[in-house]
């Protein structure tokens, strides 16, 4: 744990020239419109990347082939003002089932004009994940360790 | 995999660590040594790639500043960078600048097409 707050925490903010209400729904419902696709846990390409409007919803990629990676969960979803995501993607790019170790991502919308919204974005709670990398050596040989969404969601369905 | 055919962001001398640990090889090389600290030698021993291949991805994963490396006699031992939380946030912190300048083109796109 680190005695410094922003070392635990990243904090970036984009001004954008649309209505606060278009700010919230391309963040949210959008997401496949934006959130780079490279980023795949996957084994397949994603097909659809899907943002569950409530709070306890998921956000999380379906492949081509139908399989699922449920990356995050909604943990606050207070349209047009401020959406809250779980982060549970552990460091060494695995999933993170448990949620002590996951970060969080909270997402503010403040509206500038009626047609500028500028968007604040915090990711905090980032030494949950760990000791920094020291973290991954629990988590290879642990549940989390499995390195792909898929089998973890294989097991989740007892399709493995 | 998909993602190491194809890396639309990475300069020819850096990627970041996110990108790095996308290919499953990488992904491999990395496990093992979080696990302890190892040699080329062994961990090409250890996975379905040659030496060459091996020194390959530890090259990016040092050029990511997720591994480092020292000489211990004539062998070259490779560990993960233990400077911790720091590589986490600028990762992160990259990422997200990348992520919200992709959102800020999407959101000033015309109505219709989002």
């Amino acid at each position: 744990m680190s005695p410094q707050a922003t070392e635990t925490s990243i904090r970036n903010s984009i001004v954008v020239e649309a209505a606060i209400d278009r700010a919230f729904s391309v963040f949210t419902d959008g997401i496949g419109s934006w959130f780079p696709s490279e980023y795949n846990l996957l084994d397949v390409e994603i097909a659809e990347r899907v943002f569950e409007p409530r709070e306890g919803g998921h956000v999380f990629d379906r492949g081509t082939d139908g399989s699922e990676c449920h990356w995050a969960r909604v943990l606050a979803y207070e349209p047009p003002d401020r959406v809250v995501i779980s982060w549970d993607i552990g460091p060494q790019w695995q999933i993170e089932a448990d949620p002590e170790k996951t970060s969080e991502v909270e997402v503010r919308f403040v509206s500038e004009t009626p047609d500028r919204t500028r968007v604040e974005l915090e990711h905090r709670n980032l030494d949950r994940h760990g000791d920094g990398w020291e973290g991954i050596r629990e988590s290879v040989g642990g549940e989390g360790g499995w390195p792909g969404c898929l089998r973890a969601f294989a097991q989740r369905v007892g399709a493995a | 995999m998909i993602v190491s055919a194809n890396l639309p962001f990475v300069s020819t001398y850096r990627v970041d660590g996110w990108t790095a640990l996308a290919d499953p090889t990488r992904r491999a090389i990395f496990e093992r040594l979080a696990e302890r600290p190892r040699a080329v030698g062994e961990l090409a021993s250890e996975l379905p790639v040659s030496r060459p291949a091996v020194s390959q991805h530890l090259n990016v994963l040092k050029g990511a500043n997720l591994v480092v490396d020292h000489r211990a006699g004539t062998r070259r031992i490779y560990q993960l960078d233990p400077k911790g939380i720091a590589l986490l946030r600028t990762y992160l912190d990259r990422f997200w600048g990348r992520a919200l300048a992709a959102y800020k083109e999407a959101v000033e796109q015309p109505t219709e097409e989002v």
